[in-house]
């Protein structure tokens, strides 16, 4: 078992556990992520690594629940422990000092973001980091974006804070600054790194992207979260999670990403449906 | 005591019995609508009978076709006598997971390919026999084999797999701590993400595992080699040698037009949902997993045919299993072809996949494939496919699992230095050591020769720790000189 130090609530649906898992603790670097099965019948999902603290020994991922796994997950208080729990996974962000660096998040991408922004910085970047949610209650750690980046630039979908808009219409507008940033780095949902690649496309800036296809194990067996980059099959679980976003193909990962979909509806509304939907 | 009486009457000439005792199967029709075992093993009577029939070689070819050198005429005399205790135990000097074995063996490539009685006659299911043996020890609680007095020494195995599970178990017994990392969360390896329940029951698999916790082998799960800890860093936790058993678990692709389209996927990504997710008892646990209507799979060894066994389990309505080779040339096991063949896969021979088609959806529909004929032999010693021009054929499918083989997963290799590998990926280690070029790290089984069986895996795990309890004893140093 896996113990939860410490729950945060940010929303309805978006939280952050700590996990003790030390093993894991000591060896997780920026844009890695970790496996995780909550009980016995439980799925194996991947979730970034938002944080981690070798002294304590432990991880701190932050997720919204969508599905069934991602709601038990969010039901478990301090004290409780989770099944299994495997990594650090993938590659760590690439960091070196490339100058001046925009750091994309939507959703709770910011979570991801946010170590990425701070490697980033310690590496002598200018970070400029660029955070978008669907609405005020969805935004979380201001105050630790505010410490990681040099500049932190907020957009919600519905402009009940800072700005109405999305994280495109800023990157936009940095992309055009007269010092433009020199690599962009996007973690979010598909259709918004999708859309921050159409951008930096148009502005000829280097963007790296991070996926978080289906998985299975997440250590290179199963061959279900292969993307095509660049023309050839890629293991986002071992060759990523991060890659060229300009080379990505991004219309057939978005149909991968569909096929349990039909499962995972039904999957949740068993659950809700078995616990009274106070779960 | 129970038959063998003429035993040890010299110069009496034995009597012969040409045909092997059948062993009970489920009725096809009955055993394709759920994930129970299919063959059904031999009662102690059957076992007795089929012992008979083995005229106890002197120089037994049996043997020498085992790669861990079961005392196989032993064993077989001591269940012709009803000593079925004694029958296990023989078998365990050698080999730890008799009811494993006695499953997914290809013995007809093995000891019974040297089987005497097999040049005229059915060669002694000697299968079918260890199979007996390691369920009549499962079923009894028996005591876990002795293990030498501690040496203090410590040893890290990566990967509980066939091979992890024998080294780690050999050097149990000469009295070394042996600590097995696994990546996934149950122990097994292939044995349990890979080999379909009804071919080799879970419950078998852990109840050999427990055999060896009890000998004193510790198993951590969920530890990624080469992500969560490296090699070196298991040298400075005090592992004074490391045993690299992590198989051959990353899925080949036969890089087609078109292969990332949903519907086609890998026979490991298939079976590990299946098998070590439980995806077959969905939604009561929480891993789904698609099969269409029309399942094609691609490939004709033991994965393919569980790939296509699986999926008719699943409820796929025509499941076709796409060879580029004739029934002859296929590596599968005998006994799987059977199976599936009475279960109702169907075969196309002589036919390797050319392009996949996506229907409207953007979902795989089609495949099409070419006509193949056999050529001159190839670096395999078999006759190499020759596509037909013009031979070009479509089949209507909804999925389509690759199973044309897998290669070692990268991630030890890339984190370990002075560990040399092959183009192909595979660990350079000495077959006759396990050594490789890496000061204390040993390797054998699938890492190093690509995926081939359970049994050489074990083969290899054993010779390794014959070295490494060498080595550890300050008696051989593989890299010395």
């Amino acid at each position: 078992m896996y113990r939860i130090l410490r729950k945060e609530v940010f929303s309805a649906s978006v939280k952050l556990l700590e996990i003790e898992a030390p093993r894991v603790a000591r060896k997780a670097r920026a844009g890695q992520f970790v496996m995780l099965r909550v009980y016995e019948k439980g799925e194996r999902i991947p979730l970034t690594v938002a944080d981690c603290d070798p002294e304590r020994g432990s991880v701190t991922v932050v997720f919204m629940e969508v599905g069934k796994t991602t709601r038990m997950l969010g039901s478990l208080e301090e004290g409780a422990g989770i099944l299994d729990f495997v990594g650090p996974l993938g590659n760590p962000t690439e960091i070196e000092k490339f100058g001046r660096v925009a750091c994309v998040g939507g959703g709770v991408g910011v979570a991801c973001i946010y170590p990425i922004c701070r490697a980033l910085k310690q590496a002598g970047n200018e970070v400029v980091a660029v955070v978008g949610a669907r609405t005020r209650e969805l935004l979380f750690w201001e105050d630790r974006l505010r410490e990681a980046a040099d500049e932190l630039l907020i957009t919600t979908d519905d402009g009940s804070y800072v700005r109405k808009g999305f994280v495109t219409d800023v990157l936009r507008e940095v992309a055009g600054r007269e010092y433009p940033p020199d690599r962009v780095v996007a973690v979010g949902p598909l259709p918004m790194m999708r859309a921050v690649c159409g951008v930096t496309r148009e502005f000829g800036l280097k963007t790296i992207v991070s996926l978080n296809p289906i998985m299975v194990d997440g250590i290179g067996m199963c061959g279900a979260c292969r993307v095509t980059v660049g023309g050839e099959t890629r293991f986002v679980c071992v060759e990523g999670p991060e890659f060229d976003g300009h080379q990505v193909d991004f219309a057939e990962l978005a149909q991968r990403l569909q096929r349990y979909r039909a499962q995972e509806q039904e999957a949740l509304a068993r659950y809700e449906a078995e616990c009274g939907g106070r779960c | 005591m129970l038959g063998g009486g003429d035993d040890g009457r010299a110069g009496k000439k034995k009597k012969i019995i040409p045909r092997r005792v059948p062993m009970a199967c489920r009725d096809p029709q009955e055993r394709i609508r759920d994930f129970a075992e299919v063959a059904l093993g031999y009662t102690p009577e059957e076992a007795m009978a089929e012992a008979r029939r083995c005229i106890q070689c002197k120089e037994a070819g049996c043997r020498q076709g085992c790669p861990v050198d079961v005392d196989i005429p032993a064993f077989i005399g001591l269940i012709r006598d009803g000593r079925f205790e004694e029958a296990a135990a023989r078998v365990q000097e050698q080999n730890l997971l008799p009811a494993v074995c006695g499953r997914v063996c290809p013995q007809e490539n093995q000891c019974e390919k040297f089987c005497t009685m097999g040049k005229k006659h059915d060669p002694v299911a000697i299968g079918r026999l260890e199979r007996f043996v390691g369920d009549f020890e499962l079923a009894r609680d028996r005591e876990a084999p002795l293990v030498a007095p501690p040496t203090g020494k410590r040893v890290a195995v990566v990967g509980s797999g066939p091979g992890g599970l024998t080294c780690a178990a050999d050097l149990a017994r000469r009295g070394h701590t042996a600590t097995i990392f696994e990546s996934l969360h149950k122990p097994g390896g292939v044995l349990t993400y890979g080999i379909p329940e009804f071919r080799l029951p879970k419950r078998v698999v852990q109840a050999e595992i427990d055999v060896l916790r009890r000998m004193g082998v510790r198993i951590e799960c969920n530890v990624v080699v080469g992500r969560t800890v490296t090699i070196d860093e298991l040298f400075d936790e005090g592992f004074e040698a490391v045993y690299i058993g992590t198989g051959a678990g990353s899925p080949l692709f036969p890089d087609l037009p078109g292969e990332n389209m949903p519907g086609i996927k890998s026979a490991s990504g298939f079976l590990t949902r299946v098998n070590l997710m439980h995806a077959y008892q969905f939604p009561e646990y929480d891993t789904p997993v698609l099969i269409g209507r029309r399942v094609v799979v691609l490939g004709g060894g033991n994965v393919a045919m569980d790939a296509a066994r699986t999926a008719l389990r699943l409820g796929a309505e025509d499941v076709r299993i796409v060879y580029r080779r004739t029934e002859a040339q296929m590596p599968a096991r005998l006994e799987e072809r059977h199976h599936a063949a009475e279960e109702g896969v169907r075969f196309q021979f002589l036919s390797v996949p050319v392009r996949y088609e996506a229907g409207e959806t953007g979902w795989l529909s089609r495949l099409e494939c070419l006509c193949c004929e056999l050529g001159e032999p190839d670096a395999s010693g078999r006759r190499r496919p020759e596509t037909v021009a013009g031979s070009e054929f479509m089949l209507d499918v909804d999925t389509v699992v690759i199973a044309i083989g897998q290669r070692p997963n990268p991630l030890i290799q890339a984190t370990t230095a002075g560990l040399d590998t092959s183009r192909k990926g595979t660990i350079v280690a000495d077959p006759a050591t396990g050594a490789t070029t890496r000061r204390g790290v040993f390797a054998g089984g699938d890492v190093v020769t690509g995926a081939a069986t359970v049994i050489l895996a074990m083969g290899a795990g054993r010779t390794a720790a014959r070295t490494i309890d060498a080595y550890l004893r300050g008696e051989t140093d593989p890299w010395s000189g």
